[in-house]
């Protein structure tokens, strides 16, 4: 396909990246330096110009263009390039905004602002943070088949009662499949006999509820997230606060502006606002933020988000997660004890790349920064998995492939070696992604 | 010295509301030409002419500037009190009775236009008084209910300018909900759900005589208890009010004074095709909340007897249909504020009385006819000291306070405790005040009659305890004592800010 991105910053860079082995990727941004490295570091076009002008879109290849991504840090920028790309031609607009009134107003009506998919980061990033919360011990969670199918990766404490276990040993439970280990940063697709080693992580396939069972024996004294801390009251702060209050959960926000957290208070009715600066401990201490299961810190800038965490997980708060804008900074959060780091742009990407690549796959999650994917992928009646056992056809794959989880007819059934897949089923897989494509052709 | 309030304007568009009172004046005439009263055509006559030359006279002041807020608060203030000159002359000129008394007239005016309900008629009956008197007494109480002004801009299309100021100095509450893009609309609305419910319940109680289930409540008593019902005013033309009626007819004026303390916004939202809203409104809820309480202690004291004094209430006590009847009409007139009385409660013992003087200070719905603080005031201080608590705890917590889902201005929150205090702070001087003038006048108040006194005519309900009971009148009292009273319905009325501020020296300079 001919897909042309629309700013080249970190979300457009990273998905230019993920989508140029198997698709045609043009890319606009208006900074010349932008372009040029983007030129050299990835096998796509990069052009230089403004993505709201039609000459630009059309120098660009609009009219063979199958798909236009908008995903500028600008809201209205990206809204208008999308309403731009459709005159005259008729491509699948995706548009990145990060304010949520406009994807409100997106699902008000059909093709709303002549975008065909709308991906809103600070939803996005809000949503990842709370399914972290609804299982303790998880570190990345996605759901797939409508929700029907959730993949979890959890860190297995070297005391937990699964660490040296096998993983047929393992494997007890009902409507849950171990799909992965990542060992000292390598992804290993497992058999029976592989063990599970203490500070290993483990990816898990399976129902929502299965896997809050296995989340709560996995680590017992964590029990379902109650306290929740939010530092930092900007749109994705606001946006974790709403959620967790749909859920009934009561959620402390934290902010020094005193005119902001005013209105964050008359927007949020059931989260208590606090006016103070996060980083005075007496006020932490005073506020209980050290009993909190859960601290989540999204500050202007990532060197007061890194200070937040730290003092946060010092004075003895149970999970914190970080919300950290620079990508490089991800990996850094979490070496100095920082639970979970999550980066909005790496979020966006990543749904935007699960979206365009769903033609053929209708759910992906990527993997230790890439290494695997976790694909939901429809069984046509021609495919060597359909009428057959598992255990007979994952053999004949090319690769290396476990079948996480089957949803037929909107149920879950559990995969074992003795489950016959239909055609029609829906098949949650996890597969390293150099070999993705072949095994996507070969089913 | 200057000026800063355009005075004469205030004064031109006075004269106009009073030219056009001679309209209302039309109906009692009626009444005395259809019942033969030539007495009171005479009477009735003679005040249409005053009203119409007093009336055109104050609209040559007129000057043709813009209605400002200055203006528009003295308007309001003095429109009342005009209006309530101009309607006590009936009483005067007639010559009948206790009211031929000047002071007396105004008392009795001034009561009636501010839903006060409180009365010097020392003799109420047909002998003594017309049939047009009377109904103009009930008349008056209606056309104070929903607001002169209101109506007033409802009408006169030269008040749509200054519309919305005018409303806001009247209404009761604190502040006015603008239901149509304009003011005026917004007014004959409220007019006309006010003037539909009066119509639905003369109807029924007129139904219910045919029925045979009431057989005082003839035509004229239909109107002239619709009349006072719908704008909690509580007058009678029977003298032992609504205890000379049977029990069908207490029972059917209860939910009509319900309708009268709630907000009549709502009423217009469910015609306007949301019924939910009544339902949903928080105010509404709480309102019916304190009514229900209050209902349910009085229901079990005068079931029980506790809440009789030694050998009253036989009929009662025991019988659950009657003490209910008695318990609910009871803490709903005097809550909305309406004064109507099916019981004599100088029998009830104090801790019965003593629910009845807290819900003196309850008051109906903002945006209803009914008077006292207001149940919103209530809710908002509530919730204000709630937060208090709260942040006493988490001192850096941001806590709005809420009321049906959206978040107060603080501003409206300090006006709010700022009015309360400023209510309690007149009754207890005018309390004060009363008992000192009663020990003047040889009446013997005590100081805690003398606090119902206050507590009655500052909240616009009209009957208290002791002296004053709802079967009593305010006859005893003496002259200034009247006149002073006269001032506390009024600013009651008002909710005393549009009449302080106009006292202000700021108000007339800066």
């Amino acid at each position: 396909m001919h897909i042309v991105v629309i700013g080249a910053g970190e979300v457009g860079s990273s998905i230019a990246a993920d989508l140029s082995e198997t698709h045609d990727i043009v890319v606009v941004d208006l900074d010349p330096d932008r372009v040029e490295s983007l030129t050299f570091s990835e096998d796509v076009l990069a052009i230089e110009g403004d993505g709201t002008s039609l000459s630009v879109l059309e120098e660009a290849g609009l009219d063979e263009a199958d798909i236009v991504i908008a995903c500028t840090d600008d809201d209205e920028t990206n809204l208008v390039a999308c309403s731009t790309a459709k005159v005259g031609y008729d491509p699948f607009t995706i548009a990145r905004v990060r304010n949520t009134s406009f994807l409100e107003t997106w699902h008000r009506g059909v093709r709303v602002f002549n975008v065909d998919f709308m991906v809103c980061t600070n939803l996005l990033t809000a949503e990842s943070i709370v399914r972290m919360a609804g299982l303790p011990a998880a570190r990345d969670v996605d759901t797939f088949a409508e929700g029907i199918v959730q993949m979890a990766e959890f860190e297995v404490a070297p005391d937990s009662p699964i660490a040296t276990q096998r993983i047929s040993e393992a494997d007890q439970y009902e409507a849950l499949t171990f799909a992965g280990i990542i060992h000292e940063g390598e992804v290993i697709i497992p058999d029976g006999d592989t063990v599970i080693e203490g500070g290993a992580r483990l990816v898990v396939i399976g129902t929502p509820e299965s896997l809050r069972e296995f989340a709560s024996e996995m680590a017992p004294e964590a029990h379902r997230t109650k306290e929740v801390v939010i530092i930092g009251g900007d749109a994705i702060g606001e946006e974790t606060a709403r959620l967790f209050q749909e859920r009934g959960l009561t959620p402390r926000l934290i902010d020094n502006d005193e005119d902001h957290t005013q209105t964050l208070a008359e927007r949020l009715s059931d989260t208590v606002v606090m006016c103070h600066d996060a980083t005075d401990v007496e006020f932490l201490i005073r506020e209980h933020v050290d009993k909190a299961d859960l601290v989540v810190v999204s500050l202007d800038s990532d060197e007061r988000t890194l200070l937040a965490s730290l003092l946060a997980k010092q004075i003895g708060s149970s999970r914190t997660v970080a919300v950290v804008e620079t990508g490089e900074y991800v990996q850094l959060f979490e070496a100095v004890g920082i639970d979970v780091a999550i980066n909005p742009r790496e979020v966006t990407a990543e749904e935007i790349t699960r979206f365009t690549r769903e033609q053929h796959t209708e759910n992906v999650a990527l993997i230790e920064s890439d290494q695997a994917e976790v694909i939901e992928v429809e069984v046509t009646p021609d495919s060597p998995l359909a009428g057959r056992p598992i255990k007979d056809t994952v053999e004949e794959l090319p690769a290396p492939v476990v079948i996480g989880a089957i949803t037929r007819a909107g149920a879950f059934v559990t995969p074992r070696g003795e489950t016959v897949v239909e055609a029609g089923d829906h098949v949650v897989i996890l597969v390293s992604t150099g070999v993705v494509d072949t095994v996507l052709d070969a089913i | 010295m200057t000026l800063r309030v355009d005075w004469r304007l205030s004064l031109g568009l006075v004269g106009t509301v009073v030219k056009w009172l001679a309209l209302a004046l039309v109906f009692p005439l009626l009444v005395a030409i259809y019942y033969g009263e030539v007495s009171a055509v005479v009477t009735f006559g003679i005040t249409t002419a005053i009203a119409l030359v007093a009336g055109f006279g104050l609209e040559q002041l007129r000057t043709g500037s813009e209605l400002g807020h200055r203006e528009a608060f003295l308007m309001v203030a003095l429109t009342w009190l005009v209006v309530s000159l101009v309607g006590s002359l009936p009483y005067v000129i007639a010559g009948n009775g206790t009211v031929a008394a000047p002071a007396n007239a105004l008392f009795e005016s001034m009561s009636g236009f501010t839903t006060t309900g409180a009365t010097v008629m020392g003799d109420i009956s047909f002998e003594t008084h017309s049939r047009a008197l009377l109904i103009w007494r009930q008349e008056s109480q209606w056309l104070g209910g929903m607001g002169i002004v209101v109506l007033a801009v409802a009408i006169l299309p030269e008040l749509s300018v200054g519309g919305a100021q005018l409303l806001d100095a009247e209404a009761p509450g604190p502040g006015i909900e603008k239901l149509t893009p304009r003011i005026a609309e917004t007014a004959r609305a409220l007019w006309v759900a006010y003037l539909g419910i009066t119509l639905v319940e003369v109807f029924l109680l007129y139904g219910l005589h045919l029925g045979g289930l009431a057989p005082g409540m003839s035509f004229y008593h239909a109107i002239a208890h619709g009349f006072t019902t719908l704008s909690t005013g509580g007058f009678s033309p029977a003298a032992r009010s609504i205890e000379a009626f049977s029990a069908a007819v207490q029972w059917l004026i209860i939910p009509f004074m319900i309708a009268a303390g709630t907000n009549f916004a709502l009423f217009w939202h469910v015609l306007d095709g949301n019924p939910s809203r009544l339902w949903r409104d928080v105010e509404f809820r709480f309102y019916l909340g304190l009514m229900g309480v209050i209902a349910a202690i009085l229901t079990g004291l005068l079931f029980t007897g506790t809440g009789f004094l030694p050998g009253q209430g036989e009929t009662v006590v025991g019988s659950l249909g009657t003490a209910v009847r008695h318990a609910v009409f009871q803490a709903v007139s005097i809550l909305t504020t309406t004064g109507y009385a099916t019981q004599d409660f100088n029998t009830w013992s104090p801790i019965a009385q003593y629910a009845l003087f807290i819900a003196m200070f309850i008051g109906g719905s903002a945006g209803s006819t009914g008077g006292s603080i207001k149940v919103v005031r209530w809710l908002v201080i509530l919730k204000a000291l709630r937060r208090e608590l709260f942040t006493s705890v988490h001192p850096d917590a941001v806590r709005p306070v809420r009321l049906g889902g959206h978040a107060l201005d603080e501003r409206a929150i300090r006006g709010i405790y700022a009015f309360t205090v400023l209510y309690l702070a007149v009754f207890f001087i005018a309390g004060g005040l009363l008992f000192l003038d009663s020990v003047r006048a040889g009446l013997g108040l005590s100081i805690i009659e003398a606090m119902t006194v206050a507590a009655a005519t500052l909240g616009n309900i009209g009957p208290g305890f002791g002296i004053i009971g709802p079967m009593d009148s305010y006859l005893p009292f003496s002259r200034a004592s009247k006149l002073f009273m006269v001032g506390l319905m009024w600013v009651g009325r008002l909710e005393i800010f549009p009449v302080l501020v106009i006292l202000t020296r700021s108000y007339w300079r800066s």
